[in-house]
């Protein structure tokens, strides 16, 4: 494998990481908002609390990694992203600011402040759509260089619906792994109450995905052709992605079954974000910049992979206990140690 | 002055987001070794003040870490957004302490979760105490690689750059050590744990003075001001390196803070004081030889001075009053530190235990938290401001690494306000943290156990 097909692989791999963390975050958020509405906060709030606590900052951590990874495999992104980006940026910085602030002030500070609960949980919708724009744009036709100068044509972006197919799959999915999550959980922790909810939810959501995926798809195929056909090329990842999408949904639909649920919606959205990944290569924007032509140079690079397989020596055994400690840990799951 | 200047908005929301976020990322890199040495004192000494100590201060911690990850995000951010040919050039250079510093959070956020959440979990208390080592190393590493992102800044090394622009001869290494990478990196991570001392000092002191004299307040509050007074002691022996660094590699930042203009033996240091556009000085108290000692160790050296420096690369002149701020608050947190041992001592030997501390003292303890803060401030301006008119010193001048982008302003107001309610949130939050759960009942459910 070249370097530059190493480095970007690397970086897909924490986006994805992200995806799945932060949708379960995201979604969390958002259902426990939509609780309080319906009165059924006391049902299902425990269980996403107890997730949540101890791993949000890891969440974030995620995303910083893909961005600063970006930059620094292939540096020439900062330029063109970064100017075109500054508005859209700014405002999800903004978002992901209050939502983690306030996050963690309704833990400590005031529980049951519906306001905070509902910038958090609003919050959880618009990030996903927001961030979810930069794989927009990196299709092509948004952003322009002219004279040297770069920009974002906004009255494209909002009139295409290539950009709303992606900006609704998002939302969808954000809500369809946190169900799917927390169904999972919830199953674990014994919490039937909770379970009977989380489930439904989870099996509502499921329909949505599908149909926004093949949205999706189309889309595409209107927007960026060459694209498309490189997707067909790769359809294999895209079946696989299918039937684990109908393996999970099966394992949450049938009582008792939970135990590899959430492991086949973790492959569904890896085939699926690999077979889309993989179709988008060599272009990390059309047609402005590309892996190979765009990487960082020799030397650079192989800091940073040293270094990466340096850290994970480290990360991965660190993540291991965390999820020891708070996802596998069957008396914690299930609220048993006292708090704090 | 209506035309509207990408640049100026950009160095002004750059400057807004990182002075808000030094000061959570400083609590951030200060506040864990203190906590380490609670619950390290703690459990040697089997003393159930200690542990409550480290509690109470983890648990103040989490707000503040919340701010500074978030506004950390947002500088992450904001560098390619605000900077991206700069960052272009970053990328190519100095790209490997950046990701490096990536790690270091992913291991500080990791264990900082395990550690708040598993107070109960383990029979062996050391193991809890373990936890908390990575989140030391992880934040004092954060510093440390960022701060490698900085010293860059002001003495890039490790490339070329060829005909075309292109850079070459790439060397991540030595990019990363360069000569201004060991006095800054000591000077942020000493005066980090300074202000966390004091910080932490300022809320005992608080208590006492109000009259509340449980004896966990004086145990916290000798712990923080004794290591207060080592780590300021340290801040000034570090801060005299950093000016023996800039005598010899940025003559023209010191000279500016100095206002020295003339290359001189035997260098007076000016201390306050106003300045005319001819360079008169006046109501300044000068300090016979103190810059030549500053400079190079010696009365009779030679300082360079700021006219050496072609006009349009001078840094502003007003830099001065920010070095001047950050010495005299220096000084005075060393003073209070002696006066604090001098104090506690003298107590001793007097009655055990029975007086109250001076309650001057217990004031000064108390202004040297915001004043602390307030001299990382200082000395950030001084070396930023005095930086300019470069981003990378000799190679890209800031206006050149700016965006062009035509919706700054716009941004710069809607982050002014995120920061003002986020920092206007989490005061009050931590305000009522401590307030509605004073220390005393907590003692008091300890003693149930
Ligand atoms: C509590 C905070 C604090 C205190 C009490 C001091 N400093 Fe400081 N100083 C900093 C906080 C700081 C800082 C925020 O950490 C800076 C900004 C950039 C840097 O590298 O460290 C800094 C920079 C800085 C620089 C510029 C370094 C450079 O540009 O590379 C010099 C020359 C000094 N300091 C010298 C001193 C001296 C002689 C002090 C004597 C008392 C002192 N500082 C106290
Ligand atoms: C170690 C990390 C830091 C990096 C990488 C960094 C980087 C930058 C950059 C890219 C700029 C814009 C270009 C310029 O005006 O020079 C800047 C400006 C500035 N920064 Fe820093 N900075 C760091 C630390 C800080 C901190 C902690 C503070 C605040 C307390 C600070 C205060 C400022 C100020 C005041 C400016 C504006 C300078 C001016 O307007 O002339 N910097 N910095
Ligand atoms: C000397 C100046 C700085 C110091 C000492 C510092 C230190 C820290 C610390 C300790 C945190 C984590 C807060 C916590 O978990 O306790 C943090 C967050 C962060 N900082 Fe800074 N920082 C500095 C300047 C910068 C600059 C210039 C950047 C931009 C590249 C930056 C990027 C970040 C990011 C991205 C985060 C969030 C990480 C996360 O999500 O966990 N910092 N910083």
């Amino acid at each position: 494998m070249s370097y530059e097909i190493l480095g970007i692989t690397v970086l897909w791999i924490f986006l994805y990481g992200y995806l799945i963390v932060a949708s379960v975050d995201f979604g969390a958020g958002f259902y426990s908002f939509f609780s309080v509405l319906t009165g059924k906060r006391h049902k299902i709030h425990p269980i996403i609390e107890r997730y949540l606590t101890p791993v949000w900052e890891v969440t974030n951590v995620f995303l910083v990694f893909f961005f600063v990874g970006i930059i620094g495999f292939f540096p020439e992104t900062a330029y063109y992203y970064g100017t075109s980006l500054l508005v859209p940026g700014s405002i999800a910085i903004i978002l992901l600011a209050v939502r983690g602030v306030y996050y963690v002030f309704s833990q400590y500070g005031n529980r049951n402040n519906k306001f905070y609960m509902f910038l958090y949980g609003v919050s959880g919708l618009l990030i996903p759509a927001s961030l979810s724009t930069v794989l927009t744009l990196s299709e092509g036709g948004y952003i322009t260089e002219t004279n040297g100068v770069v920009s974002l044509d906004y009255h494209k972006l909002f009139t295409s619906g290539y950009s709303w197919s992606v900006v609704v799959l998002a939302i969808v999915s954000v809500l369809y792994i946190s169900a799917m999550f927390l169904s999972y959980y919830a199953g674990k922790a014994q919490d039937e109450g909770a379970l009977h909810i989380l489930r439904r939810y989870a099996l509502f959501w499921a329909i949505p995905t599908i149909l926004s995926s093949l949205w999706v798809f189309f889309a595409i195929r209107q927007h960026n052709l060459e694209h498309f056909n490189k997707m067909v090329d790769n359809a294999w990842f895209f079946i696989a992605s299918f039937i684990c999408y109908a393996i999970a949904v099966y394992l949450v639909w049938k009582p008792g079954k939970l135990r590899f649920s959430f492991l086949f919606v973790m492959l569904q959205y890896f085939f699926a974000f690999f077979g889309y990944g993989k179709s988008h290569l060599p272009y990390l924007l059309v047609p402005y910049l590309t892996v190979h032509d765009h990487f960082t140079n020799h030397a650079m690079a192989l800091a940073l992979i040293i270094v990466f397989l340096l850290g994970l020596v480290v990360l991965v055994p660190s993540l291991y206990l965390l999820l020891r400690l708070f996802l596998f840990d069957a008396q914690y799951v299930r609220g048993k140690y006292s708090k704090k | 002055m209506n035309h509207y200047d990408p640049v100026i908005y950009s160095r002004m929301l750059t400057a807004i987001t990182l002075a808000f976020h030094i000061i959570f990322a400083t609590i951030g890199v200060g506040i864990p070794m203190f906590i380490a040495l609670a619950e390290w004192m703690g459990i040697k000494r089997k003393d159930p003040h200690y542990l409550l100590m480290a509690r109470r201060w983890a648990r103040g911690y989490t707000i503040t870490v919340a701010v500074g990850v978030v506004t950390g995000t947002a500088i992450g951010l904001q560098l390619s957004l605000l900077w991206p040919s700069f960052m272009q050039v970053a990328g190519q250079s100095i790209a490997l302490p950046l990701f490096m510093e990536t790690f270091a959070f992913f291991i500080e956020a990791i264990f900082l979760g395990i550690y708040l959440y598993t107070w109960n979990r383990f029979k062996n208390p050391m193991q809890h105490f373990l936890l908390l080592i990575p989140v030391v190393i992880g934040s004092s590493g954060s510093a440390f690689f960022i701060t490698c992102v900085n010293a860059f800044m002001n003495t890039p090394r490790g490339f070329n750059i060829a005909e075309n622009g292109k850079l070459t001869d790439i060397q991540p290494l030595v990019a990363m050590f360069t000569a201004s990478m060991p006095t800054k990196v000591a000077h942020v991570l000493v005066t980090a744990y300074v202000t966390a001392a004091f910080i932490l000092g300022a809320m005992s002191a608080m208590a006492l003075l109000k009259g509340r004299n449980h004896v966990y307040y004086k145990k916290a509050l000798k712990v923080t001001m004794v290591a207060g007074l080592i780590f300021s002691l340290a801040t000034i022996l570090i801060g005299d390196l950093s000016g023996k660094y800039l005598a010899a590699y940025q003559p023209e930042k010191l000279a500016a803070g100095e206002w020295h203009f003339e290359t001189e033996r035997q260098a007076p240091l000016i201390v306050g004081g106003v300045i005319d556009r001819e360079h008169n000085i006046r109501y300044a108290l000068r300090i016979p030889f103190a810059l030549s000692i500053l400079a190079h160790g010696l009365p009779n050296s030679e300082v360079i001075g700021l006219n050496e420096t072609p006009k349009e690369l001078q840094p502003p002149l007003w830099i001065h009053y920010m070095f001047d701020l950050m010495v005299s608050i220096g000084m005075l947190l060393f003073v209070i530190g002696v006066w604090f041992v001098i104090a506690v001592r003298k107590r001793k030997r007097a009655s055990g235990d029975v007086k109250p501390l001076n309650k001057y003292l217990l004031s000064l303890i108390i202004v040297g938290a915001p004043l602390s803060v307030l001299s990382i401030e200082a000395g950030w301006i001084y070396t930023e401001v005095g930086r300019q008119p470069w981003i990378l010193v000799g190679f890209m001048k800031t206006a050149e690494g700016a965006t062009k982008s035509g919706q700054v302003d716009i941004m710069l107001w809607l982050f002014v306000a995120l920061y003002f309610v986020l920092g206007l949130s989490s005061a009050l939050i931590l305000r009522r943290m401590f307030k509605n759960n004073p220390a005393e009942e907590e003692l008091k459910s300890l003693k149930g156990v």
